[in-house]
Order: structure tokens, then C-alpha cells, then sequence
């Protein structure tokens, strides 16, 4: 009988099995186990606890500052001096400093800190954003990822997994960001539970690696484990590029056996936005009332990349217009490597130029930590995966999620709108 | 272990960032936690909620981020217990790794209504309405799970499992 993706990964991990199956319980091995400035400080308290003196490999341990950073206040400065502390003490070879780094789903994959075949643990929801380039990666809670770093392994359940194929043309404007959108629509928040995601078809081998960064990243909003894109000459190219070690690419077997099978065409779908407030509220753009917007927001480990600003540069150029005076739009780059790249592209004087408020890297506004909260009964299009009652701020604030030339669209016309209208 | 709870009930797909607002997330301490616990779902939980109260949830409660300030929270807010119709994986581990026990039980999260008393037999996962008399068995804990309640949580269980006796 054939094999899922989820299944293999974790059978090259497992001890002392040959081969998994969808619901079985096995410790594996960690290649990489990552927490960020929140979620590392209690996972540092727990390692600390359990007695542990050593991590069980200190060049595969990432602690990312990328939530309140730059520090917001005092409180998430010392929560970053414990990472650091912590960091040195356990010489971990990978250091992510401030103004070096970044929101961590953007600079691992960036830096090829995960790749292929791995099995990766991380103290943030949004891991699963791995399966880009073909990880089994799934989010876990502080204490689980103390127990990884101290013993270099983990408990799993083997996930089932739901097959997403997708046919047909993308119409102009439509990204990765809507596939998955229109996808969790379709399945809702708990469409996925507990089970892994493949995404396959013509229309995924199409897809820059950016767009497969970003639907990857949002399983866990229709409450997946993990999910995977196909290793396809994209994703090849992309890893081969920035691999740091040795790699397995693995592929589903054509006969493996999977939960449910989900087609979707995409050549009459238009770009899809999520309303308030949950990621499943989605609608295509024409249905949506184009409510005047107080904030738009590009950025964070949804639509953060180079190719996310790309579009946004382009939109600007293209038409020649600025922002709407009465929006305030920030920018933020999801790594610095990409805001280095948007200054060299010239898109860091464009986007001011045209009244954006662009920043060093940083989680920020997505979580409603800093550089652009939002008041009570504020509207805002956000780029990001999620818009939850007080994600970003006020419980009242509305968040509307969609792609970036949507977002760039909307502050524009200072309200939600399509590029077409520009 | 057996206890006793007034219930707190919520809906569908209670999210963490409600549980626990990200904006509260500098700090690690339960109890400061405990103060903006369920804020932004019920304003009056977090100053009317007792010690032993129980929470009551829908289907996949603690969907959302990974963040272990949710269960700290609820555990900081003095409840004794969860039981809601499924529970978010993450939410699900975290809970069970800081030692508050959770059930999951589709009927009884159902049947219960706000200020009803329930009784909870975790070990046997029996659980009894007070108002209705009504008794609901919860789904049972997989093998790996049960080792790591019957250890006291994910720390002791570790320090079990690799022979770390405490010390001072
Ligand atoms: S950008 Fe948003 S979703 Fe991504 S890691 Fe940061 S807070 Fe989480």
C-alpha cells in the first residue's frame, strides 16, 4: 500500500519501524526545533526544569526574535535578552540578532535552515509554512519544544492526510494567498484537524515559491498539523540554491491512501477575501461590500517576500498613483534580506514616496503587538493568515485578509478594492 | 482524581488570541496571565471565575497560535478542568503538558449550560450533570498521553524518561 508525504517523513524518523501508517504513535528524531521571543522564554523555563543541562545539538536549535521586535517594551526585552542568554550559554551556531534576521517562517527557508525530508518542531503555530519545500513540520507548545531540545526527539500521531488539487488557469490576480484562502472557505477552520495537507495539481507546479510559502503557512488555519507543496524543479531550484547540509526529498506514492480527495478549479476564480472574523469567512472579492479602510498592512510570514513587495511595486509603478491620504499602510519586510532587497529594488523610496510606512523586519501589527495596532470599530486589509476578534488590536477592529495587489489595491483607493479599478 | 465545577460556556472554535490576546504575551506568569484570561470573548470571566470552576467549550477550542500562555491562563484563572466537543492538536498537548487536564466529550460539552454543576472522574473520564443527573463518558487518552498525566505533566515525564532525579 502506498504512502503519504506525512507518513514517509515520519518513518525515516521513527525508532525502530520500517514503515507508518496514518494513526500510529511513534517517538521520532528532530532535525531542527525552533521557538521564537515569545514562546522560547517558557520553553527555556521548562528545559530548565526537567534538569537538562545540554541541548541535544546546538547546531540545530533556532530561537527567533521576531514578535515584538524590534523590543517593544521592557517587558519583551527581557524575554529577548533570555533567548540570547540561553543561546550563548548552549552556543547554539545559529544566532538571530535583531536587524540580522527576521520573522522566523521567512529566514529559515531563506537561509535553507529547513529543507527536505526534515522533521521539524516549532514553538509557533505557523512551522507548518516548512512544507513549502517538503519538511514534516508542525507547531507545538513551549514545553514540548523543551522536551525536543533536550532529547532531540518528539511524540507523534501519524496524521491523515487530505489530498488538494488544483486545474485550471489562475486569473490575473490570483495567487497563492487565494488558493488557500478559498480552500479553508471550503473545508473551514477545523477542516483539517489533526491531519496533514498535500497540495498537488498543474496549477500548483506554476506556483513562485513565495505563493507556496504562503499556503503552506496557513494549514493551521483550517487547523492542519502539516502540509506539503510538491518537490518539483521550483522547489529544486529554490533548495539546491541555499541548502545548508544534506538532504531527502521525498515524494506520495500514486497509490497512497488518503482521507479525502479535494479538486478546485481555478480558472474562473476570482481573488478571495476573508472577513471578519475568522479565516474560513471567505468570499470572492466581488461579493464583499468595499468598506473604507483605516490600514492596510503587507507584510508578515504570510505575503512578507520578496515577491509579495514585487507585486506591490509593480502596482504603484504601473499606475502611478500614492496612497489613499487617509490610510495608514505599512510596509514590513518578513526578513531583513528581503528589506535589503526592497533598497536595492528602489521599493523602500517608492513606497514611502507614496505615503507607506516601511519598517525594519518584524511580526508587529499581524498579532496586534506593535508598529500599527488597531483602534476599536478600525478597518483593515491585512496581508497576514489571521483575523481573529483582537488579533491586531481593538476587539471591534474589523480585519479583512487577502493577497498583497489587493492589499496595495485598497490603499490606494482607501477602501477594498480590486487592481482593476485602479 | 475527582472534582467539582461550576461551568463557564463558550462556543465553536474558541481561538487562543481571545483565550489569551498576544498583546498580554510578555510575560510568563500564570497568575498576571490569569488577570486578561478570555478578555476579549467575556469581559466579566476573568473577575468572576472561581477556583475549581470548569470550562465548557464547542468544537475545536484553542484553535489558533501556539502559544502555551492559553492553558497557563486558564490553568492561572483556577480552572480545574476542560471539556469541550474536540479540542485545536497544539491546544490539546500544551494542556496536557502543563497538567490541565482536559476531556473531550461532544454530548456533555452540549448539554451543558452556563452555572450547571459537573462532576469529573478523570482517571475514568466520567462525567455527571449535576442539574440533569446525566452521566457522558469521555473519549480516553491515547497510551502516550496517559503516561505523561500519570508523570504530573511534560517536565516530570521528562525528567522520568531520562533519569534526572531532582535535586534542592
Ligand atoms: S508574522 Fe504573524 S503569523 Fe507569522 S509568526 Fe509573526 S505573528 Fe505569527
Amino acid at each position: 500500500m502506498g504512502k503519504t508525504l506525512a507518513e514517509k517523513i515520519i518513518a525515516a524518523h521513527a525508532e525502530d519501524v520500517e514503515s507508518v501508517s496514518a494513526g500510529d504513535l511513534v517517538t521520532v528524531t528532530v532535525d531542527v526545533v525552533m521557538a521564537n521571543d515569545i514562546t522560547a522564554p517558557i520553553a527555556i523555563e521548562s528545559f530548565q526544569a526537567m534538569g537538562v543541562q545540554q541541548v541535544f545539538n546546538p547546531d540545530n536549535i533556532m530561537l527567533v526574535p521576531s514578535h515584538f521586535a524590534p523590543n517593544k517594551d521592557i517587558k519583551s526585552a527581557e524575554q529577548t535578552r533570555t533567548l540570547a542568554t540561553f543561546a550563548e550559554q548552549q552556543t547554539l551556531s545559529h544566532r538571530f540578532q535583531v536587524g540580522r534576521a527576521g520573522i522566523e517562517h521567512v529566514v529559515l527557508p531563506e537561509r535553507g535552515l529547513v529543507l527536505p525530508g526534515d522533521l521539524v518542531v516549532g514553538g509557533d503555530s505557523h512551522t507548518c509554512t516548512y512544507g513549502a519545500v517538503g519538511a514534516f513540520a508542525t507547531g507545538m507548545g513551549s514545553t514540548d519544544v523543551a522536551f525536543s531540545m533536550a532529547t532531540g526527539t518528539t511524540w507523534l500521531k501519524v496524521p491523515e492526510t487530505m489530498k488538494f488539487v488544483y486545474h485550471g488557469q489562475r486569473q490575473p490576480w490570483v495567487y497563492g494567498k487565494d488558493l488557500i484562502l478559498r480552500t479553508i472557505g471550503a473545508i473551514g477552520v477545523d477542516g483539517a484537524l489533526y491531519r496533514a495537507m498535500e497540495f498537488t495539481g498543474p496549477a500548483i507546479h506554476d506556483l513562485p515559491m513565495s505563493d507556496r510559502l504562503t499556503m503552506a503557512n496557513m494549514i493551521i488555519e483550517a487547523g492542519g498539523k502539516c502540509g506539503f507543496l510538491p518537490f518539483d524543479d521550483v522547489a529544486r531550484a529554490y533548495v539546491e540554491a541555499r541548502a545548508t547540509r544534506p538532504y531527502t526529498a521525498y515524494h506520495a506514492d500514486e497509490d497512497a491512501v488518503y482521507h479525502s480527495v479535494h479538486d478546485f478549479d481555478l480558472s474562473e476564480m476570482e481573488p478571495q477575501i476573508a472577513c471578519p472574523y475568522s479565516p474560513d469567512n471567505v468570499h470572492p472579492i466581488s461579493q464583499v461590500e468595499p468598506e473604507k479602510v483605516d490600514q492596510v498592512f503587507i507584510g508578515s510570514c504570510t505575503n512578507g517576500r520578496y515577491e509579495d513587495l514585487a507585486i506591490v511595486a509593480d502596482i504603484l509603478q504601473r499606475t502611478g498613483r500614492e496612497f489613499h491620504p487617509d490610510v495608514r499602510v505599512m510596509i514590513i519586510p518578513g526578513s531583513q534580506a528581503v528589506y535589503l532587497d526592497a533598497l536595492r529594488e528602489g521599493w523602500t523610496e517608492l513606497f514611502t514616496v507614496a505615503g507607506a510606512a516601511v519598517s525594519v523586519s518584524t511580526c508587529g501589527p499581524c498579532l496586534g503587538g506593535h508598529m500599527g495596532v488597531l483602534a476599536s470599530n478600525e478597518v483593515c486589509v491585512s496581508t497576514s493568515n489571521r483575523n481573529f476578534r483582537g488579533r491586531m488590536g481593538h476587539r471591534d477592529a474589523r480585519v479583512y485578509l487577502a493577497n498583497p495587489a489587493i492589499a496595495a489595491a485598497s490603499a490606494i483607493m482607501g477602501r477594498l478594492a480590486h487592481p482593476d479599478e485602479l | 482524581m475527582q472534582f467539582e465545577g461550576k461551568v463557564w460556556k463558550y462556543g465553536d472554535n474558541i481561538d487562543t488570541d481571545v483565550i489569551i490576546p498576544a498583546r498580554y504575551l510578555v510575560t510568563t506568569d500564570p497568575q498576571q496571565l490569569a488577570l486578561h484570561c478570555m478578555e476579549d470573548a467575556d469581559t466579566m470571566f476573568a473577575s468572576k471565575v472561581q477556583p475549581g470552576d470548569i470550562m465548557v467549550g464547542g468544537s475545536n477550542f484553542g484553535c489558533g497560535s501556539s502559544r502555551e500562555h492559553a492553558p497557563i491562563s486558564i490553568k492561572g484563572a483556577g480552572i480545574s478542568c476542560i471539556i469541550a466537543e474536540s479540542f485545536a492538536r497544539i491546544f490539546f498537548r500544551n494542556a496536557i503538558n502543563i497538567g490541565l487536564p482536559i476531556l473531550e466529550s461532544p454530548e456533555a460539552a452540549r448539554d451543558a449550560e452556563k452555572d450547571d454543576v459537573l462532576s469529573v472522574d478523570l482517571v475514568a473520564g466520567i462525567i455527571t450533570n449535576m442539574r440533569t443527573g446525566k452521566t457522558y463518558q469521555a473519549s480516553p487518552y491515547p497510551p502516550f498521553v496517559l503516561e505523561i498525566i500519570n508523570a504530573g505533566g511534560l517536565v516530570p515525564y521528562t525528567r522520568n524518561v531520562l533519569g534526572i532525579e531532582i535535586t534542592g
